[in-house]
């Protein structure tokens, strides 16, 4: 067996390569956004794609899945809110082939605007969820995910931390296997979820969900390690990993397979433990859960806290071990911050410059740009998630007609596609008359510079349509869009100001190529 | 088991290090796991990176003070890591500043003579004046190879090793310069 180091997320494409996978679509977005670079360099034979946001991804992948292919979603743990409608409704059809959908967390925010738990997600939309603790548990349990999906015909959710999918470490490589398509047959009561269909297949779900925790309680996803009996740890994700290090003698339940959870399994260990200690990242969940199955759990989240990543020093705080102690005296000088920054000469710049001098609101959205709310500039001023800016403009303009004069928002290419055009349409239908400013650096940049539909070139790197951003923005009915270059136009500050206080919807496309791209 | 944290400024090829570091330890058998942040941080933010080797590594993390190395590509920087040190922790630091943009807005000062406050409070520390060396070597861009060359003298990987492992990731193009750049730093610490 072949072994390599490899970064968790390619430890991921790996697994799906291996497992014979077909397509996989996805939406860039940190930490997710290697595996599918990963597939698309490394596994040519998988259909690998960016798509314009998670929710067309993850349609995508069932569709594939439906015509009996295995097929993967990838996206960060905020993308799943973006495709939580297709999940919950492809819970119920089922999937045919094989459908993962791969949850990359973020647990400490490092960058995200929430931090929020998507095992929620597995208990939610009733469908099972995977958790490797390491990059190679990764490839491994992504397999695993195809076999189960097909076995059970559920969509299975795989999640993985920013220290697993930015995690490097030794990665075995094993034998790719290929796979015929199953056939897609025609079945309204499955795929047609109607009222009277949905309801019968509520049904086939809750008992596909009571077959699974029997699958839970006997999988080798799920292990005890037997050491110490004193206290019984249970744990997950790479949190497991903190554990071992620093409570090696400990007895640990290690969950692989989160949802549904192994009832037997952490009775049986809790009947062999004087006490359960719950090691989890962020929510309570695996702690509530036992709890809810009337099993006592001595601690949890009273010892461990819901905010933040966990780290060995947290873990080890909390199981009462030793901690080595600082020994270096703390610096009397203040560090000056260092918080990341737009590049030096980046086109996003004058127009942060000229909306900062009109001293305008800016509503802003996700990209590099979002930088600008920090210092020099300070120029925005809300801040959400994708595609929000447009609707939230429109929103303050609904209730506040002036804000529509001393308001603009300012939203990225690869962000406009992904969920800007919709609420654009909003305001034009609901007569609005809001400024849109598109910063269009043709590039998703800070994911790191990946192609989406208005770059005319695909994840492989094959040409392609380019979507026309002034002219979708005409067709949605806007008179008034104007495209400028931010190091050529003399008078972009006349140009806002003068947009802003016209009457009617205007687009501003501000159009030069990222520096780095 | 060996610990070590890597530092530094976005685009100064924190990450890179990172990964000839741990192909170096893994041609030498050894099991080997990093932690690294994306996303923000490219964008000319701190970096910091965990690099563990030995037997079998658990954590991707570093505990608090249990780093054996602390291999900072900035002054400031380095500062900022010295709770990871361990008691018998080594820093190894390029001396220069990387001014912060909050320093370039007025909102923040850079602290004057760190290098000196450091000489006088860690007991193990290599300033590194790496800026005439690299000029020579004939390529600024190559300080992340340099100080993996600074550190190469303390750890139980063989030199071919090293050499091995930046053939295998560096370009193709860059090999040379960056091995001139490696033996320039393992000779500062020899």
């Amino acid at each position: 067996m072949n072994k390599r180091i490899m970064m968790g997320n390619e430890a991921v494409a790996r697994g799906t390569y291996e497992a014979g996978c077909h397509v996989a679509a996805g939406y860039p977005g940190t930490p997710s956004t290697e595996i599918l670079e990963a597939l698309s360099r490394n596994a040519p034979d998988v259909k690998s794609q960016w798509s314009p946001n998670e929710k067309v991804a993850l349609e995508v992948a069932f569709g594939s899945a439906l015509a009996g292919a295995r097929a993967l979603a990838t996206m960060k743990h905020v993308g799943v809110n973006v495709a939580a409608d297709p999940l919950f409704t492809f819970s119920y059809t089922g999937v045919n082939g094989g459908l993962v959908i791969i949850s990359a967390d973020d647990p400490g925010q490092w960058s995200s605007q929430n931090e929020q738990d998507n095992r929620n997600y597995a208990r939610h939309a009733k469908v099972p969820m995977l958790e490797p603790s390491s990059p190679d548990e990764a490839r491994r349990f992504v397999k695993q995910a195809f076999q189960l999906s097909e076995d059970y015909d559920r969509p299975v959710l795989v999640k993985v931390p920013t220290r697993i999918a930015h995690s490097r470490a030794i990665v075995a490589e094993e034998e790719v296997c290929t796979r015929e398509l199953k056939r897609f047959q025609r079945d309204p009561q499955k795929y047609v979820m109607i009222p009277i269909h949905g309801r019968q297949r509520h049904i086939v779900i809750e008992e596909k969900q009571t077959e699974l925790a029997n699958v839970s309680d006997h999988t080798a996803l799920n292990r005890v390690e037997w050491g110490d009996t004193k206290q019984g740890i249970v744990t997950d994700s790479v949190a497991y990993q903190y554990v071992k290090e620093v409570a090696p003698e400990a007895s640990v339940l290690k969950l692989g397979m989160v949802w549904p959870l192994p009832r037997e399994t952490i009775q049986d260990f809790a009947a062999g433990v004087d006490g359960l200690i719950v090691v989890e990242e962020l929510d309570p969940f695996i702690e509530n859960e036992i709890r809810a199955m009337g099993i006592p759990v001595a601690h949890g989240k009273d010892v461990i806290p819901n905010c933040g990543e966990l780290t060995p020093d947290i873990v080890a705080q909390a199981l009462n071990k030793p901690r080595a102690e600082n020994h270096i005296p703390a610096c009397p000088e203040t560090l000056p911050p260092r918080p990341p920054r737009l590049c030096k000469g980046c086109p996003h710049a004058p127009i942060f410059t000229a909306l900062k001098e009109l001293d305008l609101n800016v509503i802003g959205d996700i990209g590099c740009y979002t930088l600008a709310a920090l210092a020099p500039y300070n120029a925005m001023h809300t801040q959400a998630c994708m595609g929000a800016s447009v609707g939230m403009h429109f929103g303050m303009e609904k209730a506040s007609p002036q804000m529509a004069e001393n308001s603009v928002a300012v939203i990225g290419d690869s962000t406009f596609v992904h969920s800007g055009i919709t609420p654009l349409i909003d305001i034009v239908y609901n007569q609005g008359t809001g400024t849109v400013i598109i910063l269009d650096n043709r590039t998703t940049a800070m994911t790191g510079h990946q192609e989406h539909p208005a770059t005319g070139v695909t994840l492989s790197g094959e040409a392609t349509h380019a979507l026309d951003i002034p002219k979708i923005c005409e067709a949605t009915g806007v008179q008034r869009v104007f495209t400028v270059d931010p190091f050529e136009e003399e008078d972009l500050k006349g140009l806002i100001q003068t947009e802003v206080e016209t009457r009617e919807p205007s687009i501003i496309v501000v159009n030069r190529p990222c520096l780095l791209k | 088991m060996t610990n070590i944290i890597m530092a530094g400024v976005g685009g100064q090829g924190v990450l890179l290090a990172c990964r000839v570091l741990m192909e170096a330890a893994f041609y030498s058998n050894y099991d080997v796991k990093e932690s690294e942040i994306h996303g923000m941080a490219q964008r000319g933010g701190s970096v910091e990176a965990h690099v563990r080797f030995g037997s079998d590594v658990a954590s991707p993390l570093i505990p608090n003070a249990a780093a054996d190395f602390i291999v900072s590509f900035e002054l400031c920087e380095a500062v900022r890591k010295l709770d990871y040190l361990g008691k018998h922790g080594v820093l190894f630091v390029n001396n220069e500043k990387v001014i912060p943009s909050s320093v370039q807005a007025g909102l923040a000062e850079y602290p004057e003579a760190l290098d000196t406050w450091l000489d006088n409070n860690v007991p193990n520390v290599h300033l590194l004046d790496t800026l005439q060396a690299r000029k020579d070597i004939g390529s600024k861009r190559c300080l992340n190879i340099l100080m993996l060359g600074a550190l190469s003298n303390r750890l139980d990987i063989p030199e071919e090793n090293w050499l091995s492992a930046i053939r295998e990731l560096v370009k193709p193009k860059y090999v040379d310069t960056n091995i001139d750049a490696f033996n320039y730093g393992r000779s500062c610490t020899a």
